[in-house]
């Protein structure tokens, strides 16, 4: 769907939903692919404490039984991956394989949102957390600019941690390298101190713009992937929003339908919303792999969390058991009629539903996806 | 560089152009293609280029100009160009104290209004003629990409505009250089970015305009280029010459094609 997943190095930036319940979503299960792949986190918000956050990432699946299902699909996307290994320098940090709590040929997990992460698996995740409320009472130790005292904060903390656990190359670990993913919840909201939300002509109205280009600088240069929600619906200058997205790598925007008018369209009785891929970064190269098929939208049902085409609104339902449509995965990996899935969890009593696979959106090991 | 956009500019790296500035500008996609093009088209006529590099890494040029057959760090070896990698200096300036002479982005620390002046300085020192060892008698070439980037940093339109008027005088108008610089156009909602934009557009020789398909997204075709030849300096009413052609991007190359005769639609 983003052409490959998410590249160490850049930045990813969800437009949140009106109520920021699929944003939040997508969040969690960024953060939570990234403990059960071992990376290390670091959640930065301004309206929940982190260690909250973790607490309700959704459980992982650790079940090997769907993995027969999945592996012919997986076979073909290893070596789709190693074509678009666009990132090459990076990618000769990067272990090939993942050693895990789980068997890791697969490009992606699977997460069960009924249910929450388990402690055990908590407890051996090293992650870092900013809280802004609690950061805001420490004077800051460079001298005022046009960055919001909070941004300044949460910029000063990133790249301590970065240059800390050596994500910038300073010194050479020894064990596996890992990744930095961090992950910063409604930037631009009011409670980081900005009021890009409030007024048309804001007085920081800067402050958001050069963090995020400061941002980009540190993540480039370390092997840090970054996720940032942002209500951009809230942003009263459409300049401001149109400069944040040109910023940022990749865009996703999501547009739920709760209490819109299309709740009453057809569309909204399959799904719960419709999600834009709206840029793509072009890494290394002229091009990028960009998906055919640019009509999307999600649904949670249950413990699913599903992305398709449109296209197949007027299709009738597979019938259980159908092959997916399509070919396999051929190296640009997005030809054909797919139905696009990003498949958390099933649960074990709805094995009879063919739904077939699956582009998770985040995916850990080298293509950080 | 693309063979297919030197022959539709009637370019090639041995012809001598003076005082050129050329507008790049790209509308609802990413012309950023045109960027490496011109770099790697005035690094293969041997010329002194000065790249500021606003958006992206070393490593990314570097990765893109070694399949169009330029090797940047060969380059910026032997002295012909001078690169400013502005993602890295910004994280080097934002952390650490301000050091006289000041440095050339150092108007991200600023609180109040950013001037350019010392990215002027930086480009100037770049660019100035060298003394002894390698005489290269091609006149030296700035490029930026991309403006608009600056507008996001704090630093006005005017401000801009000025910085590129002072370039332009300096590396135009002195050295008998070129400029390339890109402007990204957002359409109505950045009022600014249409300042810059229209400012420069009447100060160019050239634009070249990379826009999405009207009709949406397509595979075959990437997008449109338009290219407007114009004469700032004479008000005379010979019209601009312009031409339009739709483009598809390859792995290595560009290919261009006039309007709807795309080789996927023949």
């Amino acid at each position: 769907m983003t052409g490959g997943g998410l590249a160490v190095g850049t930045v990813l930036l969800i437009e949140e939903d009106k109520y920021d319940t699929y944003s939040r979503l997508l969040f969690k299960f960024f953060l939570a692919e990234g403990i059960v792949s071992g990376h290390t986190l670091l959640v930065a918000s301004a309206k929940e404490h982190p260690a909250g956050i973790l607490q309700e990432l959704p459980a992982p699946l650790l079940d090997d039984s769907y993995k027969k299902e999945f592996d012919e699909d997986e076979c073909h996307k290893t070596p789709e991956s190693d074509v678009k290994m666009k990132i090459a320098w990076r990618y000769q940090l990067l272990p090939k394989m993942e050693v895990g709590p789980v068997s890791s040929s697969r490009f992606g997990h699977y997460y069960d949102t009924s249910q929450k992460i388990p402690q055990e698996l908590l407890e051996t995740a090293k992650w870092h957390g900013f809280f802004l409320p609690e950061k805001l009472s420490s004077p800051g130790s460079i001298e005022p600019c046009h960055l919001t005292h909070g941004y300044m904060k949460l910029l000063e903390f990133i790249k301590s941690i970065i240059s800390e656990e050596g994500f910038d190359g300073s010194h050479h670990q020894q064990t596996q390298k890992s990744i930095l993913r961090i992950g910063i919840q409604n930037l631009g909201s009011p409670l980081w101190g900005d009021d890009v939300c409030c007024t048309e002509t804001c007085g920081a109205s800067h402050s958001l713009t050069t963090f995020l280009y400061v941002l980009r600088g540190l993540v480039r240069a370390s092997l840090s992937a970054c996720v940032i929600t942002v209500p951009t619906h809230l942003i009263q200058n459409k300049a401001i929003t149109a400069r944040v997205k040109h910023l940022s790598d990749t865009v996703v925007g999501l547009e739920s339908f709760i209490g819109s008018e299309r709740e009453t369209s057809a569309l909204c009785k399959d799904y719960h919303g419709l999600i834009h891929i709206r840029q793509i970064p072009r890494l290394n190269n002229l091009i990028c792999d960009e998906s055919d098929v640019k009509d999307l939208a999600f649904k949670l049902k249950r413990k699913l969390f599903t992305i398709e085409p449109i296209a197949k609104l007027s299709a009738a339902q597979p019938e259980p058991g159908s092959p997916p449509l399509g070919s396999s995965l051929g190296p640009a990996g997005l030809r054909g009629t797919r139905r696009w899935q990003v498949q958390i969890w099933q649960h074990p009593g709805d094995i009879n539903q063919s739904e077939d696979i699956n582009q998770p959106i985040i995916s850990p090991t080298r293509w950080l996806g | 560089m693309f063979p297919e956009l030197n022959n539709l500019l009637n370019t090639t790296p041995d012809t001598e152009e003076q005082g050129k500035l050329t507008l790049l500008c790209d509308a609802k996609t990413d012309g950023s293609f045109l960027v490496h093009h011109f770099l790697s088209f005035y690094l293969k006529a041997n010329c002194k280029v000065c790249f500021v590099a606003l958006v992206q890494s070393f490593s990314h040029y570097n990765i893109v100009g070694q399949k169009l057959g330029v090797s940047l760090t060969a380059a910026r070896e032997r002295g012909q160009l001078t690169f400013l990698e502005a993602l890295k200096s910004s994280v080097d300036i934002f952390f650490q104290t301000p050091v006289e002479p000041p440095q050339p982005l150092q108007f991200l620390r600023e609180a109040s209004a950013a001037d350019l002046r010392p990215l002027y300085a930086f480009v100037r020192e770049a660019l100035k003629p060298g003394d002894g060892g390698e005489v290269t008698r091609k006149p030296p070439v700035l490029l930026v990409d991309d403006l608009s980037v600056l507008l996001s940093l704090g630093v006005g339109a005017v401000a801009v505009l000025d910085f590129i008027h002072y370039c332009r005088a300096t590396v135009c108008a002195e050295l008998k250089g070129s400029m390339v610089a890109l402007v990204h156009d957002s359409g109505d909602e950045d009022e600014e970015n249409d300042l810059l934009l229209s400012g420069l557009s009447h100060q160019s020789h050239l634009i070249l305009r990379a826009e999405g398909l009207a009709t949406g997204f397509c595979k075959d075709v990437h997008g449109q280029l338009r290219i407007l030849w114009r004469r700032p300096s004479q008000p005379t009413a010979l019209r601009d010459r312009s031409l339009t052609y739709q483009y598809k991007i390859q792995d290595k190359t560009v290919s261009f094609f006039a309007k709807g005769l795309s080789p996927a639609v023949l």
